[in-house]
């Protein structure tokens, strides 16, 4: 997952990067089941792996890549990307070594045999104005997209 | 479960914290717009590797509701994001990101 995560920023070609990104997202899927959550991997495959990469590769194919391939990939801020990944991950490793000790060392044992459907029960009940929200930005995402798309407005 | 190696949820933490640094130094130092857009979709990831792993850690499903709703927004954005780079392409005809120098003084 690591590897895909690396090729995605290094390569050349964005096919190739939409490919790393793929597999990244897939070994992710497959975390979620090692998490007990078989609900999100679905989606994760369905909507990510299948849907927005779709939807990246069509764009790649519409901008053309072959100029851009020859051209310089990396702008010249990569001093301040080191320095921001650096104390970034110093940060992360601080609280990591320090909060470690907060949670619990070993998950609570679940059978999780009825995960979707308790999903599922959430999502249309405690959480019912979120889910209506989300169906309302995807709806402004959707005509926003196709009106900016469009040659002439 | 016991006799295998043992994955705690730190492990999980440091995974995502791993995936989230690489999506940073894709969008900070990446020229292409496409590709600056693939590396926000990894910080997205991580933030719900987290989520996830946090819920299996305290047992509610909680955390994996709202791993599907970021699933969502990632949705919204890769539409909207990529709608403005063709916009920009057709304009411009480039997709470096550092030739978007409009608002810049």
């Amino acid at each position: 997952m690591l590897i895909g995560g690396i090729l995605v920023i290094t390569r050349k070609n964005p096919v190739h990067s939409a490919l790393a990104l793929i597999v990244t997202l897939l070994a992710q899927a497959s975390i979620y089941l090692m998490l007990y959550a078989p609900f999100v991997a679905g989606v994760q495959i369905i909507l990510y792996a299948g849907g927005i990469m779709v939807l990246f590769l069509f764009v790649i194919m519409l901008v053309s890549i072959d100029r851009s391939i020859r051209e310089r990939q990396f702008n010249s801020q990569w001093v301040a990307g080191v320095i921001a990944a650096t104390a970034l991950g110093g940060l992360f490793i601080a609280v990591f070594a320090k909060g470690s000790s907060l949670f619990p060392d070993h998950a609570l044992p679940v059978v999780e045999n009825d995960n979707t459907q308790n999903i599922a029960t959430l999502l249309y009940g405690q959480y019912m104005f979120a889910f209506e929200i989300a169906s309302l930005l995807l709806l402004v995402a959707i005509i926003g997209a196709v009106v900016m798309a469009k040659k002439k407005i | 479960m016991q006799s295998m190696l043992h994955i705690t949820t730190l492990h999980y933490l440091v995974l995502g914290a791993a995936l989230f640094l690489l999506g940073v130094i894709g969008v900070l130092t990446r020229r292409n717009v496409v590709i600056v857009l693939m590396s926000i979709e990894l910080i997205l990831n991580a933030v719900n590797l987290n989520l996830v792993a946090f819920s299996r850690l305290w047992g509610s499903l909680h955390g994996q509701v709202f791993a599907i709703f970021i699933i969502t927004d990632a949705a919204a954005e890769a539409a909207v994001g990529l709608g403005i780079l063709i916009a920009f392409f057709r304009n411009k005809e480039t997709v470096n990101i550092d030739e978007v120098n409009l608002l810049k003084w």
